[in-house]
């Protein structure tokens, strides 16, 4: 079941994302080219996502359990830290030289774009390297 | 600031996002958790792969998605200026970049703003920062 309705999900986000044109890296690009010919679109695709997304977390706080019955796993509120930020801003520097982000790459990957499937292979290689200096850190912490 | 009228399109990014949006609720209802992409792909990563299925699900989801939309209609094409070597860096500052800050666009700009998350806001304001400069550098600076 949660199988299903995962596939069933991810299908609507990426239709979704198409829909937008924000599959569109050059679409992208226009929304961060402030000081060029400027494409407001991309806010408003976050602005009519996080409109809805609202809802749906207002309706799932009202339930004690998600409906497949599990608890929910929402991300805690820790301080904003140097990590956060610095994550963030390297993020967005490889967002702005390509202009895609995870979402988009995934769904122009499976248009069958070549340089989205590089993309695609760089940024798992990019999360590797994070588990890695992440296992590093923990054995350092644990050894302290 | 000059407005790019011929390719804004209010009304089809506003509809996308409604999508994307119930997407989102859908999956915090019934799973119970955020949609954020880097952080379901991420997730395969880890020493012990978490809760593999679903995650494979959601990806394969996305994946499927032009296939379904090319049932109905053409897709829309895509541009992508930066080259081979541009966008191999790119994808590496992406996927280290998004799980060091814990996020991307969909897991802080959107799930994150959604719950009106003071971290996220701080995220989503670092990344399109950095975005903007990174633009300006490479569109207005270099070339």
């Amino acid at each position: 079941m949660s199988v299903l309705t995962s596939f069933l999900t991810g299908l609507l986000f990426g239709v979704g994302l198409i829909v937008s044109g924000m599959t569109d890296p050059s679409k992208v690009i226009g929304f961060l080219d402030l000081a060029g010919a400027w494409d407001p679109s991309l806010a408003f695709v976050m602005g009519g996502a996080a409109l809805v997304g609202a809802g749906g977390f207002r309706l799932a706080e009202r339930r004690p359990t998600s409906i497949l019955g599990g608890l929910r796993q929402l991300p805690g509120t820790q301080g904003i830290d140097a990590r956060l930020i610095l994550g963030s801003a390297t993020f967005g520097v490889g967002w702005g030289l390509a202009g895609f982000c995870p979402g988009p790459a995934l769904v122009a990957f499976g248009a069958g774009y070549d340089k989205a499937a590089v993309f695609m292979i760089a940024m798992l290689a990019g999360m590797v390297m994070y588990e890695f200096t992440e296992r590093r850190r923990m054995a350092r912490a644990t050894d302290e | 600031m000059m407005i790019d009228w011929a390719h804004f399109t209010p009304w089809g990014s506003f509809a996308g996002g409604l999508l994307i949006g119930v997407a989102v609720a859908a999956f915090v209802l019934i799973h119970g958790r955020i949609a954020g992409i880097s952080g379901i792909l991420g997730g395969l990563l880890r020493p012990a792969g978490q809760d593999v299925g679903w995650r494979i699900a959601f990806i394969a989801g996305l994946l499927a998605a032009p296939a379904l939309y090319a049932l109905f209609t053409r897709l829309p094409s895509a541009t992508i200026e930066a080259g081979f070597p541009v966008i191999a860096v790119a994808g590496l500052l992406v996927g280290l970049g998004a799980r060091y800050g814990a996020g991307c666009t969909s897991g802080h700009g959107v799930c994150g703003l959604a719950r009106l998350s003071p971290r996220s806001l701080a995220a989503t304001l670092a990344f399109m920062t950095a975005g903007f400069v990174t633009v300006f550098v490479v569109r207005h600076v270099i070339a």
